[in-house]
């Protein structure tokens, strides 16, 4: 494998955001991944995002672990800072990096394995700190790196390439997220950009911990009869039961959402999220209530896409919980942080 | 002696020094146990006093111990008025136990004076030799060292001994941290799921910008292996405080040793080596911390800071601590949005001043400066690579990096006559009983020479130092010489030259078991093999 830079060149006609920028300014080096992988729609959508919401790319920092999905942040806003770590331990860097600098927006790119075996623990611990950041988690049952192996979100009953037939039961991330308090919870299919741009972009707005579980078929090792997590599979079985509407804040609000269905969500910088109810039994506003329609939904074997479940968290957002001020701790002056030498003689007298 | 626990009557007996004495609650007496013609034991009813005078089960336990330093004082001759004056300070905040621990005080006190001959031949006198010293625990001081050194994220999972020193930390950033004017943090304490976390925190806050540390032991150092290795490649800063304990495995986690040298030095799979320091006392706790965050950012790499159980947990003298107002943080080779506008091209991992360091930059600076932090094969451009060649410039760059670092550790401290051929190498805490034991020696007619390395990558003093003598003693407290393992290793000495004294029993090593090594290898004939002396 090698790296490719994509060659930068933009047609005058493009259009252009807030800041000047086309889509081609957010895009990234040459994706590797299989042709058809799920993960290069996802990347796809993430530039769409970007440049939707007009981020700064010197401001969007991208973060993984290790598997195919964590590659995928080279492929996206070569303006913006990376970072490929280890297998399953993305979100212990995005914690250290977002409590030095508060200020810009990250996105974690991980992967069923990543997330849900290897890094499980990581990801749990991520969520009950709420830490301020988008979390995507391009899901597909497998491990294509090493070659097929399940994960631990393959379905019971669902069959690998050669034969195997898993028996485990999945670890469901959507369920878990909610479990532990997360406040934005969405599911998604990397093949309905329709749906998946504006859930990144209410994600990145969100003061808080937002995650996307995104099935994304892999082309090589899952997209078979007999798999779950299939292109086929997918369209069949997926239902989107809440939409999601990412208005920004410059934007005057046009959607068009009937009273009793649509539910405005201001987000901390003043944009809003319309959710619009798609099904009767899914309200995305009660924990508990999204909790219990995801899970017997799954039980009959429907997956529930859309902005699963929405409600304000900033108040436990781990820089309000911890106090620390407005401006990022990396840009304090040391003046600031330097107690001086008085202050040490005066510690030093309660140690004579 | 004080010999409070039944359970160890006969071990203590046995420990007390021929002439010494020995103080024991004669409640019970047990005239078999404490049989010894060499000493003076004195029993004083201490259990039976405290019954008598005190209420409730805890009190009567916990008095037993301040009845018997009144006894003492009576013995030792200190002054009553003292100890009143020291309980008012600790109980400042409780007023009433002033009082209670007084009456306890007196109790042994009045029984000593009316029983014994008081004071003893042995007395205790007040003397000044203390001004200008503290008393204070290595992480104490580690903690504050870091507050002063302008960290701000701290990472950590709790791990015996290395707690206390987050706790302080905690403590002073609580005091000296918080903005007068809006009482926000300026600081971020962050108590992890494990150590795998607590070390991705520090990387992270790192790459992005602020000085990030945390405090660990030996499990932690295995734990925090990988990340330590990606740290060293992808070269990110990151300070370790590792206060060492028994190992292997959870060993004896309330025992100090020295026995984490090398899976510190080489932490983490591949080629990796990392930049130790090893302070020796509380004081040097405080300003390595200071130097652990420079280090760790002008060479982009962790350092790790190899304290101990005895220097972090116990008390120790030292002299006060001093701060220079006009310290800056040197933070390293780091690009700033004017730099990066006014170049073409910014590239992670070139070696543009020859000294293997690259230049960084941080997230939020500019879209020139940002760049793809990996842990897998890279160029020294900052892109993915499996060419052997360009793999091979990053990797020998890092090579030249740490060479560099040989010059900015800590100097070692060397003190030499040139017409002694004999020599003491070790670190850390072994220096006090090191001090004691060159003194003994030189008394009985052996001078010896002496180097106490305070960094890793050893450097050419260390070199010369070890060439300039015929036989090394070395002296660590672990049982597979792992200090003299690295000298072997990483300096050009001959293996021949150098012995080992090797302490590793969980207790601080005294001088009389380096005094006691080193006659026993003189003795034998001096023997040319290297081995262990213990």
């Amino acid at each position: 494998m090698t790296f490719i830079p994509k060659p930068k060149i933009a047609h005058p006609s493009l259009p252009r955001n807030d800041l000047g920028l086309t889509r081609r300014d957010y895009e990234g080096a040459l994706s590797t991944l299989c042709a058809g992988c799920g993960h290069d729609s996802i990347t796809a959508a993430i530039i769409e995002a970007c440049w939707g919401i007009s981020a700064r790319p010197e401001n969007v920092v991208k973060l993984s672990g290790i598997g195919c999905s964590s590659k995928t942040t080279a492929y996206f806003v070569s303006g913006g800072h990376g970072f490929n770590s280890v297998h399953g331990r993305m979100p212990s860097i995005a914690m250290g990096a977002n409590a030095a600098n508060r200020d810009l927006h990250y996105i974690g790119v991980s992967g069923d394995g990543d997330s849900l075996s290897i890094g499980l623990g990581q990801f749990c611990h991520a969520i009950r700190r709420n830490v301020n950041m988008l979390y995507l988690i391009e899901n597909n049952g497998v491990y294509g790196l090493t070659k097929g192996q399940f994960s631990a979100s393959a379905d019971i009953g669902t069959r690998a390439k050669k034969g195997d037939v898993n028996q485990q039961p999945p670890i469901d991330p959507v369920l878990l997220a909610m479990n532990l308090g997360a406040g934005f919870v969405a599911r998604s299919f990397s093949g309905d950009k329709a749906q998946l741009v504006p859930l990144i972009q209410a994600g990145l707005k969100y003061a808080g911990f937002a995650v996307i579980d995104i099935i994304s078929p892999c082309v090589t090792f899952n997209d078979h009869e007999g798999s779950t997590k299939s292109y086929a599979y997918t369209r069949e079985h997926t239902e989107a039961v809440v939409a999601a509407d990412f208005v920004p804040l410059q934007r005057e609000i046009t959607a068009d959402y009937g009273a009793g269905e649509a539910l405005p969500v201001v987000m901390h910088d003043g944009s809003r999220v319309v959710l619009r109810k798609l099904a009767e039994d899914h309200d995305p506003s009660d924990p508990h209530m999204a909790y219990h329609s995801v899970q017997q939904h799954l039980a009959r074997g429907e997956i529930l896409t859309g902005l699963l479940h929405l409600r304000p968290t900033e108040k436990t957002e781990f820089h309000a919980l911890n106090r620390t001020p407005d401006q990022p701790l990396n840009q304090l002056p040391y003046a600031k942080l330097a107690p001086g030498s008085k202050a040490l003689e005066k510690i030093l007298a309660r140690y004579r | 002696m004080v010999a409070m626990n039944a359970e160890t009557y006969a071990r203590d007996l046995r420990e007390v020094a021929p002439g010494g004495y020995l103080i024991y609650d004669s409640t019970w007496p047990r005239p078999a146990l404490l049989r010894r013609d060499d000493i003076t034991v004195i029993g004083i009813p201490l259990a039976r006093m405290c019954n008598e005078a005190f209420k409730g089960v805890r009190t009567r336990i916990l008095m037993k111990n301040i009845c018997y330093a009144g006894a003492l004082a009576a013995l030792l001759d200190l002054d009553v008025a003292r100890i009143r004056e020291l309980l008012a300070e600790t109980y400042a905040r409780k007023p009433a136990l002033v009082d209670s621990n007084m009456q306890a005080i007196q109790l042994g006190y009045d029984y000593a004076k009316q029983e014994f001959q008081c004071p003893l031949p042995l007395r205790v006198e007040k003397m000044d030799g203390t001004a200008g010293h503290i008393m204070i625990d290595g992480n104490t001081a580690a903690g504050l060292g870091a507050v002063f050194a302008g960290a701000t994220v701290a990472g950590w999972y709790p791990i015996t001994p290395s707690t206390s020193l987050m706790d302080a930390f905690k403590g002073f950033a609580d005091k000296l941290r918080v903005d007068p004017e809006t009482g926000r943090n300026n600081f971020a304490f962050i108590q992890a799921e494990d150590e795998l976390a607590a070390i991705g925190m520090v990387l992270g806050a790192s790459w992005n910008g602020a000085r990030a540390f945390t405090a660990t032991s030996g499990p932690g150092i295995s734990l925090m292996g990988e990340f330590l290795g990606l740290a060293y490649y992808a070269e990110i800063p990151a300070v370790v405080f590792d206060v060492q304990r028994v190992g292997p495995s959870t060993g004896m986690p309330t025992r100090t040793q020295q026995c984490d040298i090398l899976a510190a030095a080489y932490a983490s799979h591949g080629d990796t080596k990392h930049v130790c320091l090893y302070p020796s006392n509380p004081e040097e706790c405080f300003y390595m911390a200071v130097q652990a965050f420079d280090l760790a950012e002008r060479l982009q790499t962790p350092v790790l800071v190899m304290t101990d159980l005895d220097i972090g947990m116990n008390d120790w003298m030292c002299r006060d601590l001093k701060w220079d107002d006009a310290y800056q943080p040197d933070r390293g080779k780091v690009y700033t949005r004017e730099d990066l506008e006014k170049m073409e091209k910014f590239y992670r991992y070139l070696d543009r001043d020859e000294d293997g360091i690259p230049y960084r930059t941080f997230p939020g600076t500019h879209p020139k400066g940002a760049y793809f932090t990996r842990g897998s094969g890279h160029t020294q451009l900052g892109t993915y690579t499996e060419d052997a060649a360009e793999y091979q410039v990053v990797l020998d760059r890092l090579l030249r990096k740490f060479a560099t670092a040989k010059k900015l550790v800590p100097e070692p401290v060397i003190e030499q006559d040139p017409r002694n051929d004999l020599a003491i190498v070790s670190i850390g805490s072994c220096d006090g009983a090191i001090r004691e034991a060159r003194d003994i020696l030189k008394a009985r007619g052996v001078a010896t020479n002496y180097l106490r390395i305070k960094g890793f990558p050893f450097g050419e003093e260390i070199e010369k130092f070890l060439a300039e003598h015929r036989i090394v003693y070395v002296v660590e407290q672990n049982r597979d010489a792992q200090l003299k393992s690295l000298l072997t290793l990483e300096t050009r000495v001959e293996k021949a030259k150098l012995r080992s004294l090797l302490h590793y029993s969980g207790l601080p090593v005294s001088s009389s078991f380096i005094v006691d090594g080193i006659f026993a290898d003189l003795g034998e004939g001096r023997r040319a093999v290297a081995g262990g002396v213990t």
